[in-house]
């Protein structure tokens, strides 16, 4: 009779596209905006990411990785001497202003890294040599600096100068990471070099980057480095979590995104459920003349429940293959920010089976009801 | 069809009340009826007499309050539903008044279903359908859609569809009312040329006077009893 339940269900095509074009768009809705949603905070961890350290020691009242409360350089030497730490190096993060050649002002994300080590640098280089930042006055600029210089006309390549707080920085490189959430470009340089570009005040340090020790974890090790006064050490993943888990919090993001995706579900319900029912009511006395001929109730549960659960199938693929082109697309500019984690798919295929197995229900209550009599009346 | 035929189903003293405001009405009020293996029962009487309840109780699909009802020696009412349900799908076929075929399904497999819901795989439900669907005329239209179909022909499917799985008890509810007369008359001799067999019974239910003379017997109904039997359809005459 499962033969049967599709081809009634197929051929009935108005309602059959109206079924299925419902849930790909509740799919749709529901994919794409959570997406989008996770590529904002993808966006938001940009700098735990692009600098990869295994620990982060801040200030005892950061909350979150974007908000840099300056340290004394003295931190550094006092993380050092912690047991487990196999290295410890400053990491200055600023945003400051760039003067192009046009004379136009941009603000920059400015990452001073250690001078000896370069820790943190970029990993995606796409011209010239990360070493090179040695060099007088260099600076490596990410692929948003780039877009963003040519966007006002102005030619970048290696070699190209502007400058940041009236002094002079010169692209040695080029690298591409990941966009920051304010959209600012990262411009590299050295720790002793940022110093030059930041704005004079007492306590400089953004950050101390840690290294634990063989058979140390990182956890572990921020745990004991937070014991010193004043300070904060927090592993790479904790950082990243808190600093998803404090937008979440304290921006209304996620009520905006979540907003839509329980719209997609309402509009899942309210035409599925609604559309199915009327295929249900439609075929209710083809059905009670299958019960009268002696379909009995778990055969037409089967038969509903497949055809509930085959529009849902159809629909969630269209759903989130739109939603995955629609990512494929943006992905090449980059703007909006989409981030697809299994997660997403699995969150919306589990809504698509709940708004499936809600509307198949309320048929099957339906036909339940039903008296097979009813074919003689 | 033979006297001493044996029995197909006896009806005794059948009660069937309908919940009405804050009472019952009384749709069956003691019907009592029995048919025989190889004959046609027609059950006829005004709107409103009983006669679709008694179909329904005879066939299962309604449960009585009282009284006693054997079909092929099962008591109906000593059955559970699903023995009940497991019992029509074997053994009971049906034609209705409109037909109820399931308008995406073509003729074929519409035919089909009874079989299918005996556990019959679908191609040889769909062989056996197709040789019925011959026997009644239609083997060029097993994949028209019931839509593509006239009155007259989608009755012959219908039929087809009763007899594919050759169930011991036809059942029939007012099968000419959709058709005009020349389509009735044919259909009727259809069914009876078809369905008419020493092992099988077949009950309908019908106002249509034009068709009585196909009847080897006719129960008439009043008021939720059953008023008289008459034996000679040929010269019964409906008041």
């Amino acid at each position: 009779m499962l033969g049967i339940a599709l081809k009634m269900l197929l051929r009935d095509r108005a309602k059959y596209a109206m079924l299925v074009s419902g849930l790909a768009f509740c799919s749709l809705l529901m994919c794409q905006q959570a997406s989008v949603f996770c590529g904002l905070m993808m966006w938001t961890t940009a700098t735990v990411r692009n600098i990869g350290a295994p620990v982060w020691v801040v200030d005892e009242k950061v909350e979150q990785a974007n908000e840099v409360i300056p340290m004394r350089e003295i931190e550094v030497e006092r993380v050092r001497g912690v047991p487990g730490v196999a290295w410890a190096v400053p990491l200055y993060l600023g945003i400051e202003q760039a003067r192009l050649a046009d004379g136009s002002f941009q603000n920059v994300q400015l990452a001073g890294l250690d001078t000896g080590t370069l820790t943190g640098r970029p990993m995606d280089m796409r011209e010239g040599r990360i070493e090179d930042l040695r060099l007088p006055n260099a600076v490596v600029i990410d692929q948003v600096a780039v877009e963003k210089f040519r966007r006002k006309g102005i030619p970048v390549g290696i070699g190209t100068t502007f400058e940041i707080n009236d002094k002079e920085a010169r692209v040695v490189g080029i690298c591409h990471v990941s966009r920051s959430f304010l959209g600012q470009p990262y411009i590299y340089t050295t720790y002793g070099r940022a110093m030059e570009y930041a704005k004079p005040s007492r306590k400089q340090l953004s950050y101390v980057l840690v290294g634990p020790v063989a058979g140390v974890s990182a956890s572990d090790l921020a745990a004991r480095i937070s014991k010193l006064h004043g300070l904060r050490a927090i592993s790479k993943d904790e950082l990243f979590w808190m600093t998803v888990f404090w937008y979440v919090k304290n921006t209304g993001i996620p009520i905006s995104f979540g907003t839509v995706v329980i719209l997609g579900v309402i509009v899942g319900i309210a035409i599925a459920g609604q559309t199915f029912y009327l295929f249900v009511y439609d075929n209710l006395r083809y059905l009670a003349a299958l019960k009268a001929m002696g379909a009995r109730m778990p055969t037409l549960a089967g038969m509903v429940m497949l055809q509930a659960l085959s529009v849902g199938f159809v629909g969630y693929g269209i759903g989130v293959g739109l939603a995955a082109w629609f990512g494929n697309t943006v992905l090449a500019k980059e703007q909006p920010p989409f981030f697809m984690p299994w997660q997403v798919p699995a969150f919306v295929a589990v809504v698509i089976l709940l708004i499936c197995a809600f509307s198949a229900t309320i048929g099957l209550i339906r036909i339940a009801k039903l008296e097979p009599a009813v074919v003689f009346r | 069809m033979k006297a001493d035929a044996p029995l197909a189903l006896t009806v005794e003293n059948v009660v069937k009340t309908f919940p009405s405001g804050d009472g019952r009405t009384y749709a069956l009020k003691g019907a009592t009826l029995d048919a025989r293996l190889g004959e046609m029962l027609m059950i006829v009487g005004p709107s409103g007499c009983g006669k679709t309840t008694l179909l329904s109780v005879i066939c299962g699909t309604l449960n009585c309050d009282e009284g006693k009802i054997h079909v092929f020696d099962h008591d109906l009412r000593a059955m559970s539903d699903a023995a009940i349900t497991r019992f029509r799908c074997q053994n009971v076929g049906f034609i209705f008044q409109q037909f109820n075929l399931i308008p995406t399904l073509t003729a074929l497999e519409n035919a089909s279903i009874p079989l299918i819901l005996n556990g019959k795989k679908s191609s040889a439900a769909q062989r056996r359908s197709r040789e019925v669907l011959a026997t009644l005329g239609l083997e060029d239209k097993i994949h028209s859609y019931p839509a593509q179909l006239s009155g007259g022909q989608q009755q012959r499917v219908a039929i087809s569809r009763a007899l594919v799985h050759e169930p011991r008890l036809i059942i029939c509810d007012e099968p000419t009312a959709s058709l005009d007369a020349a389509t009735g008359h044919k259909t009727m001799e259809l069914l009876k040329a078809s369905a008419m067999q020493a092992d099988r019974a077949v009950i309908v239910v019908t106002h249509d006077s034009r068709i009585f003379s196909f009847a080897d017997r006719i129960a008439e109904m009043e008021d939720g009893r059953v008023t008289g039997i008459h034996n000679d359809p040929k010269n019964y005459h409906h008041a």
